[in-house]
């Protein structure tokens, strides 16, 4: 494979489609600027702000827009509330689309088979491999990923955290929560 | 197209594979076939539906057993070649061998952070007014077209309720195929999985989608 | 199970290439292992059933990958060690390790032509009358059982006319998984084209299956 890239950058480059300066900041950007702290961020502010989580709800673009995320895997987003009675999950069957904007890039597992051809069919089955079990009357949504929306999942915010400020909620919003393979963190483990 | 693609329902893929503190990259040429075909996006040569139609349409047997960027490098050398970017000749000697003779658009670094902020929404003005309402029972038709779409095959001839408007979009299956954008209304639609999976499947399971007007008809 | 081998409807996987004068067997070891699959079912002790459930159950990654007698040779692979026959190790070692297991009877030379001609016919008695007959209006339950069945994918959820009360059958859903050959009426269930495809099918077209009972309820 990675002489098939080479291949492909030269020709690319050659041909001066693309900037090479461009390809090292799109890398960097991806991999070290937008990530799930983003969506922690969204999160712990909705958590935190009655008006903040009306609204994300409402329009989670411009919610989310109002935090300076959005763009790419972005410009339509909505955010989906857990509940005691209501559990969401995400997935796209048919390939790999996830909220960039607010979660960065996907991990491996999301946009890999077992992923995508269990969840719409068997989502307790998979939370069980993430080490969840919910409740047997727990209602579990799942939401496939077929158009542009993108769904970002809100976690309940975990009991014991009255008070709390939104830069400390924010560290226990894992990025599995806001999928829907997991749910947020407790204070007791954030204390560790 | 019915490909290896639509998974909805598949049995035999085994266990969810969690990587503990796994990295954005796995390894440097999946930094480059990732920046690469964000980069390329911006030339406009080719849309994102027919660059999904041309990874799904992929040999299945390739197309399960490549890595996930994997996929996307095959995927862009087929993009290249069909779309005249570049030649066989070229692609195997690993670097151009004639001038480009199409203008072009490129991204410069000081503009990607813009870009990543702008995304490309893909909402666009509407036809006409919107066939269904919040509320009504609607069934997803039995279509199989052997091109792009994004109704998957599980959910064919199945009824749910529409729950959101989204609004007026792209048409993939039309996009896709470079036969314009053709916007349609878009709407989530939620179906029981008991109605998707069978009786005796769990009764707590409620599957979303999205699916464009020509994708429905009344229940 | 919905896995590699439900086939029907699925797009993409090219022309159909027939090879002039084809022979029986691509290679030698193909000989040995469509001999060693026939040679082992008597000793073996599994059913048909059993067998093509152990074909499939694999990930569809794989199934796709495979030829056809790879696939005969995994899924007799695997029903050696779930029986204890062969264990792992003496696969990857190519010769036995472990004591044998003790076995019925094996396939003698004498008996190979004998074996062959009786076959093994599914026909079953019974006391309980069919429920449907020809011309009865049907409908293919949605059935997604992550075990054997033989109902494929492309025709759950549509409707038929029952063609052919066929007889009182071996049940492969309950004998691959060892519960017994539950035998069942057997029909054979015609379908329209446009039926299972869409309003775009062509509508001279009609596919007929032969689905047990279980499969079918009335429509």
């Amino acid at each position: 494979m990675q002489l098939r890239v080479r291949a492909l950058e030269s020709i690319l480059l050659e041909k001066e489609y693309i900037d090479p300066a461009a390809l090292d900041e799109l890398i960097e950007t991806y991999e070290k600027k937008i990530g799930p702290r983003n969506g922690a961020r969204v999160v712990a502010k909705a958590w935190a702000d009655p008006d903040f989580r009306r609204w994300l709800f409402e329009d989670g673009t411009a919610a989310i827009e109002s935090l300076g995320y959005g763009g790419r895997s972005g410009n339509h987003l909505v955010a989906l509330e857990n509940t005691t009675s209501i559990h969401n999950m995400v997935v796209c069957t048919l390939c790999s689309c996830y909220p960039w904007a607010v979660l960065g890039l996907p991990p491996l597992w999301y946009k890999s088979a077992p992923y995508r051809s269990r969840t719409v069919a068997d989502p307790r089955g998979v939370l069980r491999e993430f080490g969840i079990e919910l409740p047997k009357d727990t209602e579990i949504r799942v939401w496939d990923s077929t158009a542009e929306l993108r769904y970002l999942v809100v976690p309940m915010r975990p009991a014991g955290t009255d008070g709390w400020s939104e830069e400390k909620l924010a560290a226990l919003v894992t990025r599995d929560s806001m999928i829907g393979t997991g749910l947020a963190r407790q204070p007791q483990e954030f204390a560790r | 197209m019915n490909g290896a693609a639509d998974m909805g329902g598949m049995h035999g893929f085994g266990a969810i594979g969690i990587e503990a503190n796994e990295p954005v990259f796995h390894a440097e040429w999946e930094k480059k076939a990732f920046a690469l075909n964000m980069a390329i996006g911006v030339a406009n040569i080719w849309n994102l539906d027919a660059f999904r139609f041309a990874r799904e349409s992929l040999p299945p047997s390739q197309y399960l057993n490549l890595s996930y960027y994997g996929l996307w490098v095959v995927t862009l050398e087929n993009m290249m070649l069909d779309y005249g970017v570049a030649t066989k000749g070229e692609i195997k000697a690993g670097h151009a061998q004639a001038p480009v003779k199409k203008s072009k658009r490129t991204i410069a670094a000081a503009d990607v952070a813009n870009m990543v902020l702008c995304g490309s929404p893909y909402n666009r003005p509407a036809p006409g007014p919107a066939l269904f309402k919040v509320g009504d029972r609607v069934r997803a038709r039995n279509i199989h077209p052997k091109t792009h779409t994004r109704l998957p095959r599980y959910v064919r001839g199945h009824a749910g309720e529409v729950t959101r408007i989204v609004g007026c979009h792209v048409f993939p299956d039309s996009n896709a195929v470079n036969k314009g954008e053709d916007p349609h209304w878009l709407y989530t639609v939620r179906f029981d999985g008991r109605e998707l999976w069978g009786e005796g499947s769990d009764p707590t399971v409620r599957v979303s989608i999205e699916a464009w007007e020509p994708y429905l008809e009344p229940a | 199970m919905n896995g590699g081998q439900d086939l029907g409807g699925m797009h993409g996987h090219g022309p159909v290439k027939p090879e002039p004068n084809e022979p029986v067997f691509h290679d030698d070891w193909e000989k040995r292992a469509f001999a060693l699959t026939l040679a082992m079912g008597m000793p073996g002790g599994w059913n048909i059933d059993m067998s093509r459930f152990a074909r499939e159950n694999r990930s569809p990654a794989d199934y796709l990958a495979m030829s056809y007698y790879q696939i005969w040779l995994a899924g007799l692979i695997d029903l050696l060690e779930e029986r204890g026959l062969v264990a792992e190790d003496e696969i990857e070692a190519g010769h036995s390790l472990h004591t044998p297991k003790p076995v019925k009877r094996i396939l003698s030379p004498a008996d190979v032509a004998k074996t062959l001609h009786r076959g093994g016919p599914t026909e079953r008695e019974t006391n309980t009358a069919p429920v449907f007959k020809r011309g009865d209006r049907v409908r293919a339950k949605n059935i997604n059982p992550p075990t054997h069945t033989r109902l494929p994918r492309y025709v759950r959820g549509h409707a038929g006319i029952i063609e052919r009360v066929i007889g009182c059958h071996v049940f492969p859903d309950s004998n691959a998984t060892g519960a017994g050959e539950n035998p069942q009426w057997l029909y054979t269930v015609r379908f329209d084209g446009r039926e299972l495809w869409g309003p775009d099918g062509d509508p001279t077209m009609q596919v007929s299956v032969d689905a047990w009972e279980p499969y079918l309820e009335s429509a």
